[in-house]
């Protein structure tokens, strides 16, 4: 069974129907990359996994267990919502850091907050703030951002903000991790070290979905690619397939303007 | 001479000290309805939006002076029993609750700008970290909206200080009311010095301010 099952997904805004019945799945360990052009729904299909779009109708499962289904209202309260969310991780293009927030209290803060939910946190405060910043440093390491741990996310560069981005998304250990094109807002040069995490994340395993332009990343590394226009799947196959050997000729195109 | 001088300061120091009570009431009530309003005013419930902005366009659009003067007398010429104590505290708790209003509407104008000029992303990332409503505002946006709405703030509280006199229109004896009592008996230096109250009030808040702005210097 795969571990994201996704199915007849549709959204419109207005007039314009953004998603036309999407469906996909995702085993455990695997990386797909969405590619296509602007407008052709990637963004808001991801929204839609992470809830902060609701999809007009469709089914979203992990791990067999139902969601979010857009015919049963009992699956879409805030409250039942928001536990399901963390089934998901999402990194964001502009990342979205907290300003007031280091970034190691960036990392922490989410996990902190769920930690004081649970019974017995008043008792065990400074063994779990440990843990939780023991993990928080680990994975700044992880990132290659030990010695930034308390600088201001202004102090960062847009690289240096998107790893932090990504440490404070795995903090929680989501079952999925969502990048939404994760190095447009940066320069090639700071790409390239954003790129470089999540080649590491794949190598182990790391289950990812990822929207990019970045063609020769997404053959390299993804297992399978998604290319996706006007609102449907157009194409999907293994990474290297699809770049180097499109099947439709919608693909063909899009792919020419990237001088493959 | 020097007596009379002395006895005049301190009669126009008592009179300011009702001043400086109005001005702490009407923060300490209206700063927090103020939020409450800007809620309202942000509501996906469209009637109680409009509801809430008519009612700052009333109050935003008609004078202080004159919504001091309703609220005093209106219950009573609309022929109900008066709700102030006809005494000199009665006239002042009029004069606070006219105020509370007022600014509040103010207030609120200020908060909304504030909120909604947080980047939504900063909402969506609280949200897609399992964070609820509430601790995205208090440990996500709150800080940031404060940071953003301290300037307009500062220039309404400074506009707070001096409208205060306001309260006069009632007879509330406010400092200015106070010293105009001299310049009826021809002493008009009095009425000048009024001048150094307000100045030495409105610079410590300017002083409060510059410091609260850096002390929020350290994130963008």
């Amino acid at each position: 069974m795969a571990l994201l099952e996704v199915s007849g997904i549709s959204k419109r805004f207005d007039s314009t129907e953004v998603l036309k019945d999407i469906s996909l799945e995702l085993e455990k360990g695997e990386a797909i990359a969405i590619i296509g052009s602007s407008g052709s729904g990637k963004t808001t299909l991801l929204r839609c996994l992470n809830f902060l779009e609701t999809a007009d109708t469709g089914c979203i499962k992990v791990g067999g267990e139902t969601l979010w289904d857009a015919k049963l209202p009992h699956t879409q309260s805030e409250s039942e919502i928001r536990k399901k969310r963390l089934h998901f991780g999402l990194v964001f293009q502009n990342f979205n850091l907290f300003p007031q927030y280091t970034a190691l209290q960036n990392v922490m803060l989410a996990g902190e907050l769920l930690a004081k939910e649970q019974p017995g946190y008043k008792a065990n405060k400074k063994r779990i703030h440990a843990e939780l910043e023991q993990q928080a440093r680990d994975l700044l390491a992880q990132m290659g951002l030990s010695d930034r741990a308390d600088h201001y996310p202004h102090q960062l560069s847009g690289g240096q903000q998107q790893r932090v981005a990504i440490a404070r998304a795995l903090a929680l250990h989501p079952d999925i991790l969502c990048f939404d094109e994760p190095t447009s807002a940066l320069d090639p040069e700071l790409t390239g070290e954003v790129l470089r995490v999540l080649r590491e994340l794949a190598a182990n395993n790391t289950t990812m979905i990822i929207v990019t332009h970045e063609m020769s990343f997404a053959r390299d590394v993804a297992d399978r690619i998604l290319f996706m226009d006007g609102g449907v799947v157009v194409e999907q196959g293994p990474a290297k397939e699809v770049i180097d050997h499109p099947k439709e000729e919608r693909t063909r195109q899009f792919l020419a303007h990237y001088g493959n | 001479m020097s007596t009379e001088f002395s006895v005049i300061i301190g009669r126009l120091v008592s009179a300011f000290t009702l001043n400086c009570e109005l001005f702490c009431l009407t923060l300490l009530f209206a700063l927090p309805l103020g939020l409450v309003i800007a809620f309202g005013s942000m509501s996906r419930f469209a009637p109680l939006r409009a509801a809430v902005k008519t009612f700052v366009w009333v109050i935003r659009g008609t004078p202080l002076m004159l919504q001091v003067i309703v609220i005093f007398l209106g219950p009573g010429l609309l022929g109900f029993q008066s709700p102030w104590p006809s005494n000199s505290s009665g006239r002042m708790m009029a004069a606070v609750a006219a105020f509370v209003i007022n600014y509040a509407c103010y207030f609120s104008e200020i908060y909304r700008g504030g909120i909604e000029a947080v980047p939504k992303g900063q909402t969506e990332a609280g949200q897609v970290l399992g964070m609820t409503r509430s601790q995205i505002f208090f440990k996500v946006t709150l800080l940031q909206v404060i940071k953003r709405i301290l300037p307009p703030m500062g220039n309404e509280i400074i506009t707070l200080v001096k409208d205060t006199s306001l309260a006069n229109v009632i007879s509330n004896k406010e400092i200015i009311m106070m010293a105009k009592e001299y310049s009826a008996k021809g002493l008009i230096w009095p009425l000048f010095s009024t001048a150094i109250f307000f100045l030495i009030f409105v610079g410590a808040l300017t002083l409060l301010f510059g410091w609260l702005e850096k002390r929020l210097d350290y994130f963008r």
